[in-house]
Parts: C-alpha cells; sequence; structure tokens
C-alpha cells in the first residue's frame, strides 16, 4: 500500500519528482502560455475597461498562488514540526520565496492595472494592504532561514514563525476591513449561481489559474530537489574531509 | 518568579540597563514630527493619534532585543530554563518585566506628548486606555520575536523585521480608538478588538516563544 509518507524518504522523493518535475513543467508552460494566448487576442474587450482588463489573467492567479503558497508552507511546516521529515521543511524553504514572487507580481499587475481604472497605482484599500502585509511576512520568514546556519534549528524556527505568523496574517486581514472599507472589487469567480463573468473570460482565466497552480508545484519541485542535492553535497564534503 | 520579576527589574532600572531609552526615543520622536510636518495645529491633530501610536510601538521595539540577548550570553538563560519554573513562566515574566519598564512609561508619558503634537481633548482617556490594553500584546509579540532571533549575531535588526508584521493588528485597533475618541465616536469595538488581541497573545504566545527558546538551547 502506497501512502503519501513515502516520499519523506528524500531517495524515493527524487526518484518519482524526477519524472514528475518535467511533466508538471511542461504542462504548466502549455496552459499558461495557451491561457494567456486565448486571454490576450480571442477573448473581446471589456466596454467599460478596455483592453486594460486582461491583466486579470495574470493578476487573479498569482494572487490565488500568493496566498495558497503560504497555506502549503504552513502544511508543511506543521508536518515538519509533527513528523520530523526533512523533505517537508525543505519544500516550506522552497515555497517561500516563491510565494514572495507571486506577491509582488499581483501587486505590480494590480497597481498597472489600478492606474488607468482607479487612476492611481496605489490606494490603502484592504485588499492592497493585506497583500503587502503578506509580502513582509514572507520576507522575514526567507530571512529568518537565511539568518540561522545550522538546518535543524533554521528549520523548526521558521515553522513556528509560519504558524504564529498566519494567525497574525489572518487578523491583519481583518485589521486591515475594519481600517478601512476599500476600492478593490469583490471576488472575481464563485461557486454561487448567478456569477458575473462569461465564459469567454471564464475559461482563459481558469486556465491560466491551473498553470499557475501547476507552476507554483513544478518550481517547488525543483526548488526542493535542489535543497535535496545542497545537503548531499554538504554531506559528502563533511565526510570526504572527516576521511581525509 | 516575583524573584525573578524583581531581578529583572533591578537590571533594568540600574546604570546600563537601558531603562528610559524607550522614552527618550519616544520623546525625540514626538518633537520630531511637527519639525517635519509643519506646524499647523489641525493637521497635526488628525495624524496626532496614529505618530502616539507607531512612535510608541517603534520605542518598544527598541530595546525587545536585550530581552533574551544578555541573559543567553552570560549563561543565566540555561539556568532558568533547567530552574523549576517552567520557561513558558520565565517568557511570561520576562515580557512583563519588559512591560513595566518599557511601555507602562510610555502610556502613561503619552498624554503629554499628546499636548504637544495637539490631540483633541476627548481622545486623552482614550490614548491611555488603549496603550494600557494594547502595549502588553507588544511585549509579548516582542519576546517570541526575541526567542525567535536569541542565538543570532545581529539578531536586532531581523528581530524588527519579524516582528513589525505581527504589531499589525494591535496598531490598527490601538490607533482606530484614539483616532475614534477624537472624532467623538463610540470606541467600544476597536478597544474590545484589542484587548482581545492582548489576551489572546498573553495567553498563547508564552508557548510559542518557550518552544523557540528552547530550540535556541539545544
Amino acid at each position: 500500500m502506497a501512502s503519501l509518507w513515502e516520499y519523506a524518504n528524500p531517495v524515493k522523493f527524487m526518484k518519482t519528482t524526477g519524472w514528475l518535475l518535467p511533466v508538471t513543467a511542461v504542462l504548466a508552460a502549455v496552459s499558461v502560455v495557451t491561457g494567456l494566448i486565448w486571454g490576450f487576442f480571442f477573448t473581446p474587450d471589456d466596454f467599460r475597461q478596455g483592453s486594460t482588463v486582461k491583466i486579470i489573467f495574470l493578476h487573479v492567479p498569482s494572487a490565488l498562488m500568493a496566498i495558497n503558497a503560504w497555506a502549503m508552507m504552513l502544511v508543511a511546516s506543521l508536518i515538519w514540526l509533527i513528523r520530523r521529515h526533512h523533505v517537508s521543511a525543505l519544500a516550506a524553504k522552497a515555497a517561500g520565496p516563491i510565494g514572495a514572487t507571486m506577491t509582488l507580481i499581483a501587486l505590480i499587475t494590480g497597481a498597472i492595472w489600478g492606474q488607468p481604472m482607479w487612476g492611481t497605482w496605489w490606494v490603502w484599500d484592504p485588499r492592497l494592504t493585506s497583500f503587502l502585509i503578506l509580502f513582509m511576512f514572507y520576507i522575514g520568514y526567507i530571512a529568518l532561514w537565511s539568518a540561522i546556519d545550522d538546518p535543524d534549528t533554521a528549520a523548526d524556527l521558521t515553522s513556528v514563525l509560519c504558524l504564529v505568523g498566519s494567525v497574525f496574517a489572518i487578523l491583519s486581514r481583518y485589521a486591515a476591513i475594519f481600517w478601512n472599507q476599500g476600492l478593490h472589487q469583490g471576488a472575481s469567480l464563485s461557486v454561487a449561481p448567478g456569477t458575473r463573468m462569461d465564459w469567454s473570460y471564464k475559461g482563459p482565466l481558469y486556465l491560466c489559474m491551473i498553470g499557475f497552480g501547476l507552476m507554483f508545484v513544478a518550481l517547488v519541485l525543483a526548488g526542493t530537489r535542489t535543497e535535496i542535492r545542497a545537503r548531499r553535497i554538504k554531506a559528502l564534503l563533511t565526510r570526504e574531509r572527516a576521511q581525509g | 518568579m516575583i524573584a525573578l520579576l524583581i531581578r529583572d527589574l533591578r537590571l533594568a532600572f540600574r546604570a546600563g540597563g537601558g531603562f528610559g531609552l524607550g522614552l527618550g526615543f519616544f520623546l525625540i520622536l514626538a518633537v520630531l514630527v511637527p519639525l517635519g510636518v509643519g506646524p499647523d495645529p489641525t493637521t497635526l491633530g488628525i495624524i496626532a493619534p496614529g505618530i502616539l501610536w507607531v512612535g510608541a510601538l517603534l520605542a518598544c521595539l527598541l530595546s525587545l532585543d536585550r530581552l533574551f540577548a544578555l541573559d543567553f550570553e552570560d549563561g543565566s538563560l540555561d539556568l532558568l530554563a533547567t530552574s523549576p519554573i517552567p520557561l513558558e513562566g520565565v517568557v511570561a515574566i520576562k515580557a512583563l518585566a519588559h512591560w513595566l519598564t518599557t511601555c507602562l512609561p510610555l502610556a502613561l508619558a503619552a498624554p503629554v506628548l499628546g499636548i504637544l503634537l495637539n490631540l483633541p481633548g476627548p481622545a486623552y482617556a482614550a490614548l491611555i486606555l488603549s496603550l494600557l490594553l494594547g502595549t502588553p500584546a507588544l511585549s509579548i509579540i516582542g519576546a517570541f520575536g526575541a526567542a525567535l532571533t536569541v542565538g543570532l549575531k545581529r539578531g536586532g535588526l531581523l528581530l524588527s523585521l519579524l516582528v513589525l508584521p505581527l504589531y499589525v493588528p494591535t496598531l490598527v485597533f490601538g490607533a482606530q480608538t484614539v483616532t475614534r475618541a477624537a472624532q467623538g465616536l463610540d470606541i467600544s469595538t476597536p478597544l474590545l478588538l484589542l484587548s482581545g488581541i492582548t489576551t489572546g497573545s498573553v495567553a498563547l504566545l508564552p508557548f510559542a516563544a518557550a518552544f523557540a527558546l528552547r530550540i535556541n538551547l539545544r
């Protein structure tokens, strides 16, 4: 019976991801490229926003992954704290910079979109503010990883930071809503009946979201593999020095 | 535990303990802001609640890196970790000592600085109340950050990077309390939320901080 925990074994993990990584990478590239081309060239312009609206195909998926990357880090940190699987800690480490980049993409595309639509690059809107705060959390998390030499201590401390940070990130989200009612529109997609978006937009948007998700998986796998290899090199060097 | 509290307080009050450092910083900030913004009383009155809260927060941050670092360096933290008091209790006591020596003076000095910044009349009570209720959260969150970075060289800068995002909710609700009071609005909602954050942090964060300390002492 194959269990998820088998992948806690680095050898097994490397073997499986050896073929999984190229597959997800290719699938991600295909869906992002198709989604973007479909969205940019084969979708009619919005009757009020013109073609500016098409930045949504980058903005929404990156914002989605910015939050999901943190959620993935949270789960990986919990697995590390509870079951002490090194692969899990390394995956959380790999997800940090990717999540931070996604947050930055969401902020920048949002600013580019907001400039013609709202007439300003930046407003202190709850959604924008909470994303900026999320970005600061990512920066702190990455900084703590890079500041500590011992890998196990670093994994422990960053995991605790991730747990506590999650609680405060959610608190900040609600504090920001309390602090200022916003300019940002509501959720773009909803499972509730009577959604406002036409399929000519929803199709490429879903495709881009899937593509960004796959891209995130591929990048995390690549990052984790790099971290595992770096650990192995370190171990080999230590062994060689001990013998030499 | 009381002996530990008295020891920490004594260390802070004596020469070189850094007592008054935060207070001095707070004062200088309150003087610098009008110099930067201009002396117009209405403008100052509008920004005063936010400035006072941000100032208190930064002043509180200033002394955080000393919270565990000195005891970590001379080894007394190891002794405390093996003492009969649980480490969670040690963290709570140290945060309490930090609050008594740094934040309580800030809360008491804030109204005086409020006069300098032309804070509207009805906001003074709310200012003291919100600082008294909110700053314990700043101390205990700071203790968690200090516990994370205690083993690091140059941990001070990293500490601010880690702790400042965690301060966001406290700052928002604290400053909102004073702003609303200045506008003559009802302050109970932000004040209750602020107290909620404080009580929640005081109840839970000593455990997280003690966990981080144990890792760093390993």
